[in-house]
């Protein structure tokens, strides 16, 4: 094994948590704002630094340790909460940590989101030289690279144009174009890849991957289960702050989804976000009239039934809830419990969605549970909740030979022109 | 394999050590982002860079009818004009240094959030635009100074004019560091600022020159030579117009007193907090 260029010893990160929301946001007329401001100004005003009744400690992460040697590139994967961005922006010294020691030895680039320090009233050609340093490039490396960056992201004849008369997808491909042409030892990257269109990020994926031959380190954090099987070497498992699995990738991405299906069928509050995840509250998560975790292998000919069991604490007007099936991350479908938005009064609810027998091909798929209140634009969604098998049993609704995500009823027609072609062939000879 | 130069401990609970190795590698964006402040400023305005101009030159002239012409006090020895302008400047660059640098975090939480550099960078580059504003309305008064109608007899004492200007620059910066983290936890700081501008211009000899307070009691004057702008302002004007002007030495003499401590605190104070910036900005 090459030395380690990543090494992490029990590193944790603390964040206090404060149970009231403190002075900014949350009020619904500036009296109560007011009021409520000037009850707590004594308090906020002499707090002490450390403790007191509104805070409550909150591990982000804790007591991970790994290394990293030269050359791999690692998948870092987990549900949402996991602490994969808290780890990335540790390694990146955006943050620092509250327990533990990270060493790295290599120039470091970390790539959180594309476009960083773009600024919309540059032109094209003057945000890569600025996004360049903001990233670690120096002037000559940004300088000799520049052709290139310009002609990967296709924007030649808008050079001299102010990025905000970019149109987005010009706009993320030069920004990206930037970000790919970095050359740092050790790169760490996050969800940035799920950007522009399809052939963009084939484009960026294959990037990543010549970047990889190359020698250099890469740490990836994704949700997208598809790209980090493709790219990634190992893999490392994070739940809820710990490290729980690390390894080579497709061990570690089946840990993965045996955690999802663990859970029972009940849902934690923590995997939801969203204005109305205070009010809204998904609790299960039934698929086909079983909880249990093995019941989540399905056989295309049973299709899907999936019930939700939630609680509204309070009325919310023009409301309806949104099932979402991922494949890969891309969302493959979305349902609604009703057609159009109606009140969903206080109480216990349970909202149930059917998908058909053999819509779904052999595969694993994502589920994503929420709902939106459209008047007041309020939202509630969790994503990877759970994750649904369907199983390779082909059979007349499951053609092997039908590759792709989704079957559909036959609604092809062939029409033959026989007769034309007889006429031609007694002509021929 | 990478050298020692390139090895990084972050270790909890620990400042730092290579923080001023950071500093210099990432030199270059401290002029980008300064350039990029600079060029973003006037972009979209019908007279761009003129407004840099305009903006002193009418708050010139406000305080020359309130000081000079309604309450009629005592110009020292030149046209009131140019008494008032040569405190503007040194204050302009103080007062505006100083908010850029202190709302400067806040305006770009985003890199703060997503990047790494050394923090202390994004100040210091906010200031970029007000040095270039300062520079272009130097001209004004280097007009004013040549038509001025006592003749002035300028002396050797210019050459110091650019240690005073570094004092006003250093005192911002000094201030703006301690602003801008404190900003960073209390968006009070936001709101207080103005204040310390608008109060400020009217508490420094900005529009009245010191010698209109010969009858205050010395014990008042040592109290507001605490102001460290009063000794940059009255330095100013000293290297400017030269031997026919009595300064006041005392708020000279303690202003980079006060500066150096306002300067090393407001670093110290920036070094400490900074690595908590992402999580609460």
């Amino acid at each position: 094994m090459a030395d380690p260029v990543i090494q992490v010893e029990n590193l944790g990160k603390k964040y206090l948590l404060r149970h009231k929301a403190a002075g900014h946001g949350g009020y619904s007329t500036l009296r109560d704002a007011i009021v409520a401001g000037a009850k707590a100004l004594p308090r906020r005003l002499f707090r002490r630094n450390a403790g007191g009744a509104t805070r409550e400690e909150f591990w982000a992460l804790k007591d991970v340790s790994f290394q990293v040697p030269q050359g791999d590139v690692v998948g870092v994967i987990g549900r949402n909460g996991a602490g994969k961005s808290t780890l990335l922006k540790l390694l990146s010294r955006i943050t620092a940590p509250s327990r533990g020691r990270i060493v790295l030895d290599g120039r470091v680039a970390s790539l959180l989101e594309v476009g960083t320090g773009f600024h919309p009233e540059l032109t094209g050609r003057e945000n890569v030289f600025l996004n360049g340093a903001i990233l670690g490039m120096s002037r000559d490396e940004i300088r000799r690279k520049f052709d290139e960056i310009v002609s990967f992201a296709g924007v030649e004849r808008f050079l001299d144009t102010p990025v905000k008369r970019y149109s987005s997808g010009m706009y993320v491909r030069l920004a990206f174009a930037v970000a790919a042409h970095l050359e740092p030892e050790i790169l760490l990257v996050d969800e940035v890849l799920a950007v522009g269109d399809a052939a963009f990020q084939k484009k960026c994926l294959a990037k990543v991957r010549s970047v990889s031959r190359s020698g250099r380190t890469i740490f990836f954090v994704s949700h997208n289960i598809g790209s980090v099987l493709e790219i990634c070497n190992t893999g490392l498992l994070l739940e809820e702050g710990h490290l729980t699995a690390n390894g080579p990738v497709r061990d570690v991405v089946a840990r993965y989804y045996t955690a999802l299906n663990d859970s029972g069928g009940g849902l934690s509050a923590g995997s939801f976000q969203g204005p109305l995840s205070k009010t809204v509250i998904f609790d299960r998560l039934i698929i086909n009239d079983a909880p249990a975790s093995g019941s989540r292998l399905i056989a295309p000919a049973d299709g899907v039934r999936v019930r939700v069991e939630g609680r509204a604490l309070a009325d919310v007007p023009d409301f309806r809830t949104t099932f979402s099936l991922f494949r890969e991350g891309t969302r493959l479908l979305t349902m609604h419990d009703v057609a159009t938005p109606e009140v969903l009064p206080a109480g216990r609810f349970e909202v149930t969605y059917t998908i058909p027998p053999f819509l779904l091909r052999p595969g694993d798929y994502a589920v994503a549970l929420g709902g939106r209140r459209v008047s007041g634009d309020d939202w509630v969604w969790g994503t990877d909740l759970s994750v649904l098998s369907v199983l390779e049993e082909w059979g007349p609704g499951c053609d092997p030979d039908d590759h792709g995500w989704l079957n559909v009823p036959q609604r092809g027609r062939r029409i033959c022109h026989a007769a034309s072609r007889n006429g031609v062939e007694t002509v021929a000879p | 394999m990478a050298t020692q130069a390139t090895r990084v401990v972050i270790e909890a609970g620990r400042e730092d050590r290579a923080y001023l190795r950071d500093l210099w590698r990432y030199r270059e964006l401290l002029l980008y982002l300064a350039w990029r402040n600079v060029t973003v400023q006037y972009k979209q305005t019908l007279i761009g860079v003129a407004w840099a101009v305009v903006r002193p030159v009418a708050t010139m002239l406000i305080l020359v009818l309130v000081f000079g012409k309604l309450a009629r006090l005592d110009s020292g020895g030149v046209d009131y004009p140019l008494l008032v302008l040569s405190g503007m400047l040194p204050w302009q660059l103080f007062a505006s240094s100083m908010s850029e640098a202190g709302n400067s975090l806040v305006i770009n939480n985003n890199l703060v959030s997503k990047v790494y550099f050394p923090r202390l960078i994004v100040p210091l580059s906010a200031t970029g635009v007000s040095i270039v504003d300062f520079l272009v309305t130097c001209p004004i008064l280097a007009f004013l100074m040549v038509t001025d109608s006592h003749h002035l007899d300028i002396g050797w004492q210019l050459l110091l004019l650019p240690i005073f200007l570094l004092l006003a620059w250093l005192a911002a910066v000094g201030s703006g560091l301690w602003l801008s983290a404190l900003n960073v936890r209390f968006r009070d700081v936001r709101y207080v600022m103005p204040f310390i501008v608008q109060f400020g211009l009217y508490l420094s000899p900005v529009g009245f020159s010191l010698s209109n307070m010969k009858r205050i009691p010395e014990a008042y004057k040592a109290l507001y030579a605490l102001n460290p702008m009063v000794g940059v302002i009255e330095g100013a004007r000293w290297s400017l117009f030269g031997d026919g002007t009595t300064p006041d030495w005392f708020a000279i003499g303690i202003a980079p007193g006060i500066i150096a401590v306002l300067f090393f605190s407001g670093f110290w104070y920036f070094w400490k907090t900074e690595r908590t910036f992402a999580d609460i900005i």
